[in-house]
């Protein structure tokens, strides 16, 4: 019997989870698919909001601005890249400049320190490739970019080293409630059990939720395509770009990510499902919104384009806290933008919320530093020298775009949470994250899970079963 | 180790080995090759098909062949040669860092550099092809080598986008090997591939070759499950209601490549938009002095005997340069791309470069009948009668000495229809 | 006379050929740019032949490149693919090492590379 039981291992259940080793108590998470981060938080924008976007006294807004504040020492704990670097939301019309004005106003109610109004020509300076039409910006100095699916591994890798448990393609289907907790059954039989539970299942939460008899979850699914440009493309833009919002949203964006490409998106599309098919339509809607927010766009340099679909709860705003017609379970749910801006804060709350009712003492153990999987091209050479003297297989490029190492990748391999498959590997080691898209290096990242999970080369998967990479020998 | 080299050449492939050869007996001593895999030859090592070394050996080799012919001549050299090292950093004045299990991460300074890189292949990604992203998409190269390296079969039913050489010799492959070729695409109305390709490579197994056709969307959730093929319009839109589906788990990439100048960019050499390798002069020198660039880094070839060719002037040049016998370039002119021709090298050409000099190019469409000509101030330097080009085929036009030293600015290549 | 348009694969020009074919023979050859074209286009009305590459998969499970040391008859490539796969040579191979005699009419089964390079 767990004390906890966290279901579903993207950027919150992670966040959540490793605030629970903070406390002495007994956690596991439990994951529907063959590696942790698979759903949105593998593919959303990397942005960590101002918070001048929510309206005051929503949970979006008072865990936004916790968050934003939390986010530089949480990503650094986490050895995750975050850079400050600052947001502008640009207007095209008289009309848009009055919405900034009423945005700023908006930012100050909610505490956003720093807001400025700039006019064209200061945009101009600082965006050179901003196109002709833009009169003016809000300028938001507390905004940044940080790595979304480094950030979710690197919280869940650092819970597991501070004793969290967990369980991957366990695809919760029913819940009963025995003695003073559940048991969580998932599909291929396996149970868990735990005192309480947390739902941060995402686009299941709603299914989740009504397995533990709270029905009043509404979720639904906004699909966004992406496209990925080149990281010789990084300083196209010095900040994340936002439009106007709209009663629409937000609306497509161009920024730096964390790793130094330029990422272009997202579209908004109602979805059922969670498909993350990306569609002619979505990317050629990419190419013209982001065309009128820029001049110039190297599009020659897209390197790859992809969707994911982030959740919603129909009021709009995040449920948190434990439920009321569920006793033992804490809602994270309808977690969509800033959610990961708000994990920190929202994870913090979660956990001090089941402390209080689980009566649970401070963990004194908990060591809530991690070192990052991807790390060796940024040492000194004496230090990479040092790594390669102690262990060869640092001296080995394996992923020629990304410079990653052969040393990285067994490391990623074997420390917490296991790399199982390639896209697991891709995503904490950059792996076949760059220009050439895994063309030179995934012959011999399979073969390095096949040595080291100890089977056949084509028993290695890009993502679980199902999605072998071969197809057997060839004689 | 040594730190000082004469002749540094980044890349073990053909480029590289006939680039240190050449450099060898130009007289140049101490000269290392720099690879990052774990032996000499580069992608020739799972090329196993025939067909390489017609000009040059006048015998048809496998790649492998190709490839221990020049390794050979690197070893009889006693050329030193580092493989699993991968460079990490190149400076203007000729200084390579490099990384491999052994010596660490090293610096070495060399009389002169030969980037000799080679290409990767344009991906899936980079076409913004519609879909899921599942197992089973592979760039063509990458299939070559689970077929031929490793043994393994990255599928059994495919679709191949493209019809490059890689994708048209994969298509024959993996027939041979039990797997069933259901199409190729090609969005353009012509094959980027050689013509004796499509024959022995599609026609001798009945794979159809679809012209004005692309893959709209790729299906399968965890695996591939099949794909949509729909027509293109002449500004290559997919024409609705052209659309035809086809069952497969797996979709091969053979959509050009793309040579990989990340290095050369980091050493501020300026790369030329038409071959997306450095700008060169003749003797294949980038505007850094001591630097050269060869082979499919240079311009994607469609002939390996070409890239010997090549590599050789580059090798040739570096030893001299490092032997202080460098060209200072003084007189050079500009050499460019005309009518209907989409790229020239080299971009700039010296008026005494004391031999004859031949333009490599390529032609925007297909023509017959027409005659390749190079011009400069009004005065034609060179022409050559042409029964048929096409853009999948790189076309040459020998400058004679004598006309270049008549060149009064600017030679343009073009090609005029009779 | 039946008349037959063929691409020429002899090397890279891929010439387009036309052969007239009488009593199944080529009564003539147009387009080619060479006397291999010729050639190749009487074979390649009687009796179509090509030179098969491939791998054989060595004992210690490395792959070696292999090509028939002749062209063999297009229509029994398939067949010599079976028999190349069972080919399972031990020890080192050198390059040029015959690896099976007589795999089809007239052409051995050579090795195109050394073990040695092979990983």
């Amino acid at each position: 019997m767990f004390d906890v039981i966290v279901i579903g291992g993207g950027v919150i259940g992670g966040a959540v989870l490793r605030e629970l080793t903070k406390y002495k108590c007994t956690a596991c998470l439990v994951e529907k698919e063959h590696d942790v981060c698979m759903g949105q938080s593998k593919a959303n924008s990397g942005i960590v909001h101002a918070g001048f976007d929510a309206a005051e006294g929503t949970n979006k807004a008072r865990f936004n601005v916790l968050g934003n504040a939390m986010m530089s020492a949480y990503a650094e704990e986490l050895g995750v890249a975050y850079k400050n670097i600052g947001s502008l939301v640009v207007a095209f019309s008289e009309g848009e400049l009055g919405t900034l004005s009423a945005l700023k106003e908006r930012g100050e109610r909610n505490g956003v320190g720093g807001l400025e109004i700039w006019n064209r020509a200061r945009l101009k300076g600082a965006e050179p490739h901003i196109s002709e039409g833009a009169l003016g910006a809000l300028y938001a100095p507390t905004a940044g970019i940080v790595c979304p699916y480094c950030l979710t591994i690197a919280a869940i890798g650092n819970a597991m080293d501070n004793g969290a448990a967990l369980e991957c393609d366990f695809d919760v289907v029913s819940v009963r409630k025995e003695g003073g907790g559940f048991i969580i059954c998932a599909a291929d039989g396996r149970e868990v059990r735990g005192r309480v539970a947390v739902n941060c299942a995402g686009l299941g939460a709603g299914k989740i939720s009504a397995m533990f008899g709270d029905d009043t979850l509404r979720i639904g699914g906004r699909r966004g395509e992406y496209l990925l440009l080149d990281r010789a493309d990084g300083d196209f833009v010095s900040h994340t770009l936002f439009f106007t919002p709209t009663r629409k949203g937000k609306g497509v964006l161009i920024t730096p990510t964390a790793d130094g490409n330029l990422l272009l998106g997202p579209t908004a599309e109602e979805v059922k499902g969670g498909s993350t098919e990306t569609t002619a339509e979505g990317i050629m809607s990419v190419i013209a919104k982001a065309s009128e927010m820029c001049e110039g766009i190297p599009f020659r340099d897209v390197i790859t384009s992809f969707a994911g679909v982030r959740a919603y709860s129909e009021t709009h705003d995040f449920v948190l806290g434990e439920s009321e017609r569920a006793e033992g379970l804490f809602q994270c749910a309808g977690i969509e933008s800033p959610g990961l801006t708000s994990a920190p804060a929202i994870a913090k709350y979660t956990a001090e919320k089941i402390a209080a009712r689980l009566a649970l003492e401070k963990n004194p153990h908990f060591d809530g530093r991690r070192t990052p999987d991807h790390f060796f091209k940024g040492l000194s050479r004496e230090e990479q020298n040092a790594l390669v003297r102690a262990d060869p297989a640092y001296g080995k490029i394996v992923c020629r775009c990304e410079e990653v190492t052969e040393g990285e990748i067994v490391r990623a391999i074997r420390r917490n949470p296991p790399a199982r498959d390639i896209d697991g590997v891709k995503r904490r080691t950059r792996a076949g994250m760059g220009r050439c898209q895994s063309g030179f290096c995934q012959p011999h990242v399979a073969e390095l899970l096949a040595r080291e999970l100890g089977l056949p080369l084509d028993g290695v998967t890009k993502c679980g079963a199902g999605s072998e990479i071969l197809k057997g020998v060839s004689k | 180790m040594k730190r000082e080299y004469q002749v540094v050449i980044v890349g073990g492939g053909p480029a590289g080995l006939a680039a240190a050869v050449r450099a060898y007996d130009k007289g140049a001593r101490d000269i290392l090759i720099l690879e990052r895999e774990a032996r000499l030859g580069g992608i020739l090592n799972q090329c196993i098909h025939n067909g390489f070394g017609l000009t040059r050996f006048r015998e048809s080799l496998t790649g492998p062949e190709y490839a221990r012919r020049f390794e050979r001549e690197v070893r009889a050299r006693g050329i030193a040669a580092m493989t699993d090292t991968t460079v990490l950093s190149l400076t203007r004045d000729r200084e390579v860092t490099a990384v491999n299990p052994e010596e660490g991460v090293f610096t070495v300074r060399a009389g002169a550099v030969v980037l000799a890189m080679g290409c990767r292949e344009r991906s899936r990604g980079a076409l913004n092809v519609p879909g899921t992203r599942p197992a089973g998409i592979y760039s063509a190269g990458t299939a070559q080598k689970y077929v031929n390296v490793k043994g393994y079969m990255p599928g059994k039913e495919v679709v191949i986008l493209g019809s490059g050489d890689i994708g048209l010799i994969m298509a024959r492959r993996m027939t041979l090997e039990g797997a069933k070729v259901r199409a190729v695409c090609e969005i353009m109305p012509h094959s980027s591939g050689l013509r004796r390709n499509i024959a022995q490579c599609l026609d001798d197994f009945g794979i159809p070759l679809y012209l004005n056709h692309t893959i709209t969307k790729i299906e399968g959730e965890k695996r591939v499950t099949g794909v949509v093929v729909s027509e293109v319009d002449e500004n290559r839109q997919p024409v609705p209601g052209t659309e035809m589906h086809f069952d497969c788990d797996t979709v091969l990439f053979s959509v050009g490549l793309i040579p990989e100048n990340e290095l050369t960019k980091s050493a501020g050499i300026p790369l030329s938009p038409g071959t997306r390798g450095a700008v060169v002069y003749e003797n294949r020198e980038t505007d850094a002095p001591g630097i050269f660039a060869c082979g499919n880094v240079l311009q994607v070839h469609d002939l390996v005997d070409f890239v010997s060719e090549e590599a050789e002037i580059a090798g040739g040049a570096a030893a001299d340069f490092a032997l202080g016998k460098g060209v200072e370039h003084g007189d050079a002119v500009g050499c460019r791309n005309g009518q209907d021709v989409t790229y020239v090298l080299p971009q700039r050409i010296d008026r005494r470069p004391g031999n004859s000099v031949k333009v490599f190019f390529r032609v925007a469409r297909e023509m017959r009948n027409c005659r390749a000509v190079a011009e400069s101030g009004g005065k034609v330097l060179a022409e050559r009668r042409r029964r048929i080009v096409v853009p999948g085929e790189m076309e040459t036009l020998l400058i004679p000495e004598e006309k270049l030293a008549e060149a009064d600015g600017e030679i343009v290549v073009r090609i005029a229809e009779d | 006379m039946e008349i037959k348009t063929l691409t020429c694969i002899e090397c890279p020009m891929g010439c387009t050929l036309e052969a007239g074919v009488e009593g199944g023979k080529a009564v003539y050859v147009k387009g080619n740019s060479c006397p291999r074209g010729r050639m190749y286009a009487e074979n390649e009305v009687i009796c179509p032949r090509r030179v098969v590459t491939s791998t054989v998969r060595a004992a210690d499970g490395r792959m070696i490149p292999v090509k028939t040391s002749a062209p063999v008859k297009k229509s029994e490539m398939f067949e010599v693919m079976k028999k190349i796969a069972a080919v399972r040579p031990e020890g080192d191979v050198r390059l040029g090492q015959v690896l099976a005699e007589g795999i089809a009419e007239g052409a051995d089964l050579v090795a195109s590379d050394d073990s040695a390079a092979r990983s």
